[in-house]
């Protein structure tokens, strides 16, 4: 593999021919902005925010799309770029200036606006506006929130291949929607919701976390209950509650992709039919128990049972759903404390 | 799992996951339809087909993925097994098979190449309903490809034949020299987040964890001196030998941790009677299931945002499963589990799960060198042996894990019920895209708009039973029936019926076969012989 150095900020680098000088500054710790570059996604080089200068190169570079080369010496924060990056942002902002402010949701913009200090747009002129899209249970979309960078119609077609998003029109009347422009609910969405993870701006956005800024949510990786695949992604708590699942790049098997169920079924473990306590039945009747009165009375009945019957009257099902260290003692429990092998789970079914 | 272990010594999928996109430059799927039942590995299919891999998709119904597929096989449903011989018929009469890869890591070939002698592409033809040029041109692709990676999941496992259907599979990727290698291997996708690790802990009948056999006197020594207690050494009940004990009043009591058989398990009278046989039923669940309303005592469970612990994946990575809330009972379910140790008069002080998995690990070779450090970031994939190995991403290089790989040689089998004149359509069932077994019911997003059974019945059987899309019929077995809404659909054969299983309303398993594979006890989901009526 050739490696080629070059110097960002002052930092030397090495990196593989073909990377690109967005990707080298990201490996030399070195932050660019940018909002429509996406380390799973194909290059589109459409927001420009990431411009950075280059000696030697006549006007600006888009460093998402420039291809390191030898020697390169490379600037990402001057008076200049501030300046541009400020203007871009503005424009950015034109059709909506509420977008500056928003911090709502994942909202990657409005944090760069506050850093480059834009809170309006000096650029007035005729606005879109279209219907807030909350068809479906999951997503919301709100166009005018959008700046077209297209990461949505990348993730739609490049991670999940569903090919349910796209550019519709042309210049101010452009859109990225569904095929045939219907709502998320009437289109072909498999609701994987790839799209709301790359978005960078809030358009579309997990309708349970609509109310919550990221920062004020808490984070905690785990891997997904539901399919064999092991998709890893952040639960994001508030007060104790899940309130939504967030895809993270590093997972090892997933990357930020997940399907309906990972990011959206989650629910069921606040659902009021959950279990809270132990249940007896008595004539007939489930009644609420201590669980010292519950697995007293299992203790008890268990025992009276192996003595009368002998130890093969047991029989455990253990569950592919629980966790290995719950299977490690359900199968534990089942030989050495009822003396029987009578001990299966569900992947025969 | 069984069909593996017979042929290469260990029963997991061989290869990770992200080989299909970076080294498969074939993928064979055989009865897995992957975009719905494993979504996230269904994306990474479609994005290697369209980056050039070749997909050869097999499947009687027409998935997602048939339409990137450059070739299709709609072979009949319960006809696999000649199907593949059929493939390996071709393959060497044309003497394309990997003669040093048979030479060197395989034994049996002889057998083998007698069976599949018999099943000439114009008999295969007539059995599978595929034409014989296709069957030559995939037979030649999958020979002459480099790396090609198969996969299968219970379409293949789910018949009476289940293990002969893997055993197959596997037949044809060591024919060809695809194993052992990265981007080949014979992959069979884990349906739940944990069946691997279920497996891998011992909750099996015969092994304790890490596959150690119970009946083996040097295990159950060992196992012995770690519990500190006297261990049986008789092989214990497959799940439906425990239901018909339970019936036959052998079986006494139970325990059952979130598992839910009446809805999920075949021929659900038949598990109703048994639970309701038994003196003591003790159910842990996170809802107040069809099962657990048998129980005597129902403990709740903590779902697994309330746990610490571990999940294994298909491609045998273990990894960490993070407490993020308080569990919704009050405690954790290895906390209960503790308890009824301790209330039985075996004392266990385990203070965290990491210190219940260091001592699983302790006795078991495959997973000695797993920490909880280790896995932190990425997992590890077993074998990990000792604590400075990184895990082993694929098996059976250089070596199977039996040493030499056993070619199995295997006749066709018909399912065990067909169709006939009172019963005269097929029942098959699979997951749908939008459910998981029986949790996601319970999530009001997805319920709220995946809210019933879609039984698929092609136009050809919709015009004769004069049902359309919407309309209500019920379907009947000769062991239950139940009502479902229709969709007229081509993507089923004529003949054929599919339904999903995840809705009470239409509890799929009412009706389904309760023939199983003899080897492995799976139920035979996907064959049985119904009747459909318009309501």
């Amino acid at each position: 593999m050739e490696l080629v150095k070059l110097n960002i900020d002052g930092k030397e680098v090495e990196v593989p021919a073909g990377t690109t000088v967005l990707q080298a500054a990201d490996e030399a710790g070195v932050h660019i902005p940018r909002l429509c570059y996406d380390p799973e996604l194909s290059l589109a080089g459409a927001c420009r925010l990431c411009m950075v200068e280059i000696e030697g190169w006549r006007g600006m570079a888009a460093s998402c799309i420039t291809e390191v080369s030898p020697g390169m010496l490379v600037k990402t924060d001057t008076p200049d770029l501030a300046e541009v990056r400020k203007t871009i942002l503005e424009l950015l902002v034109a059709n909506n200036p509420e977008l500056a402010s928003n911090a709502k949701g994942n909202n990657v913009l409005a944090k760069y606006c506050e850093q480059y200090g834009v809170k309006d747009s000096p650029f007035k002129g005729e606005t879109n506006y279209y219907e807030i899209d909350d068809s479906n249970p999951f997503i919301v979309r709100d166009f005018s929130l959008c700046i077209l960078c297209g990461k949505c119609v990348r993730a739609c077609t490049e991670m999940t291949g569903q090919d349910n998003l796209g550019f519709l029109n042309r210049g101010y009347d452009r859109k990225a929607t569904t095929a045939g422009d219907v709502d998320y609910i009437n289109s072909d969405c498999v609701f994987c919701g790839q799209c709301v993870a790359v978005c960078p701006t809030g358009a579309l956005s997990e309708k349970s976390l609509t109310d919550f800024a990221r920062d004020e949510l808490k984070t905690v990786r785990t891997t997904c209950p539901f399919c064999g695949t092991g998709c890893n992604f952040d639960l994001a708590v508030k007060d104790d509650k899940i309130v939504g699942v967030l895809s993270n790049p590093e997972s090892p098997v997933n990357g930020r992709s997940l399907c309906v169920k990972g990011r959206f079924g989650w629910d069921f473990v606040h659902n009021e039919k959950r279990l809270k306590t132990p249940l007896i039945k008595k004539h007939g009747q489930f009644v609420t128990a201590s669980w010292d009165e519950a697995l007293d009375l299992i203790a008890e009945r268990f025992k009276e049972i192996k003595d009368q019957y002998g130890s093969e009257s047991f029989a455990a099902l253990s569950s592919a759903r629980c966790t290995n260290e719950e299977n490690y003692l359900v199968q534990k429990f089942t030989r050495a404390v009822m003396d029987t092998n009578n001990v299966d789970h569900c992947a025969r079914t | 799992m069984a069909g593996l272990a017979t042929t290469f010594g260990s029963g997991a999928m061989t290869n990770p996951i992200n080989e299909i996109t970076d080294e498969a430059e074939l993928m064979f799927l055989i009865g897995t339809n992957t975009t719905e039942a494993h979504p996230v590995i269904g994306y990474k299919m479609r994005q290697a087909a369209r980056n050039g891999c070749k997909l050869v998709v097999c499947d009687p119904r027409h998935i997602d993925l048939v339409d990137e597929a450059d070739y299709w096989i709609r072979h009949n449903p319960g006809t696999d097994i000649p199907l593949l011989n059929g493939l390996m018929h071709i393959i060497i009469k044309e003497g394309l098979e990997n003669k040093a890869f048979i030479e060197e890591r395989t034994e049996n070939y002889e057998a083998l190449k007698a069976t599949v002698a018999k099943y000439t592409p114009e008999y295969v033809s007539s059995l599978t309903g595929v034409d014989e040029e296709l069957l030559y041109e995939v037979a030649k692709l999958i020979a002459t490809t480099d790396k090609a990676m198969l996969f299968y999941t219970l379409g293949i496992t789910e018949h009476v034949c289940g293990t002969h259907n893997v055993m197959s599979c596997a037949n044809l990727q060591m024919l060809t020299g695809h194993l052992g290698r990265p981007g080949t291997g014979v992959n069979p996708i884990r349906g739940q987040n944990n069946v691997q690790g279920a497996c891998d802990m011992g909750a099996l009948p015969n092994v304790y964890p890490a596959y150690q056999n119970v009946t083996l006197p040097e295990v159950q020594a060992k196992f012995e001196k770690a519990w500190n207690v006297k261990l049986p050494n008789k092989v214990g009940l497959k799940i439906p030998e425990m239901f018909e004990k339970a019936n036959e009043g052998e079986v006494k009591a139970m325990y059952i941790l979130g598992e839910n058989p009446v809805l999920t398990d075949p021929n659900s009278n038949h598990i109703r009677s048994g639970l309701a046989n038994l003196e003591f039923l003790v159910v842990q669940e996170l809802f107040l299931t069809e099962t657990a309303e048998y129980a005597d005592v129902v403990l709740p469970a903590a779902s697994f945002a309330e746990c610490d612990g571990t999940f294994t994946n298909t491609e045998r990575r273990i990894q960490r499963c993070r407490k993020a809330i308080e569990p919704i009972p009050g405690q954790a379910n290895w906390q209960t589990i503790c308890m009824m140790f301790n209330k039985m008069g075996y004392p266990v002080n385990y203070s965290h799960p990491e210190e219940i998995f260091n001592e699983m690990a302790s006795l078991s070779p495959s997973m000695a060198g797993v920490t909880y450090e280790k896995m932190a970031a990425k997992g590890i994939q077993w074998p990990c042996p000792t604590i400075d190995h990184p895990g082993t991403p694929y098996l059976h290089a250089g070596k199977f894990t039996r040493g030499l790989g056993a070619f199995q040689a295997i006749e066709h089998q018909a399912p065990g019920e067909t169709p006939d004149s009172e019963y005269p359509y097929l029942l098959s069932t699979g997951r749908i895209l939008q459910h998981y077994n029986v949790t996601t019911p319970y999530s009001s997003g997805i319920a709220s708009i995946w809210d019933r059974e879609w039984a698929e019945v092609n136009p050809h059987d919709a015009a004769v039973l004069n049902i359309r899309t919407g309309d209500k019929v019920k379907v009947a077995s000769r062991r239950g029936e139940l009502t479902t809404s229709v969709k007229v659909t081509d993507r089923v054969l004529p003949g054929v019926i599919w339904m999903s299983f995840h809705y009470t309303e239409s509890p799929t398993n009412a009706v389904t076969s309760d023939v199983l594979d003899p080897i492995t006890g799976t139920g035979e989901y996907k064959a049985c012989a119904v009747s459909i009526v318009k309501l």
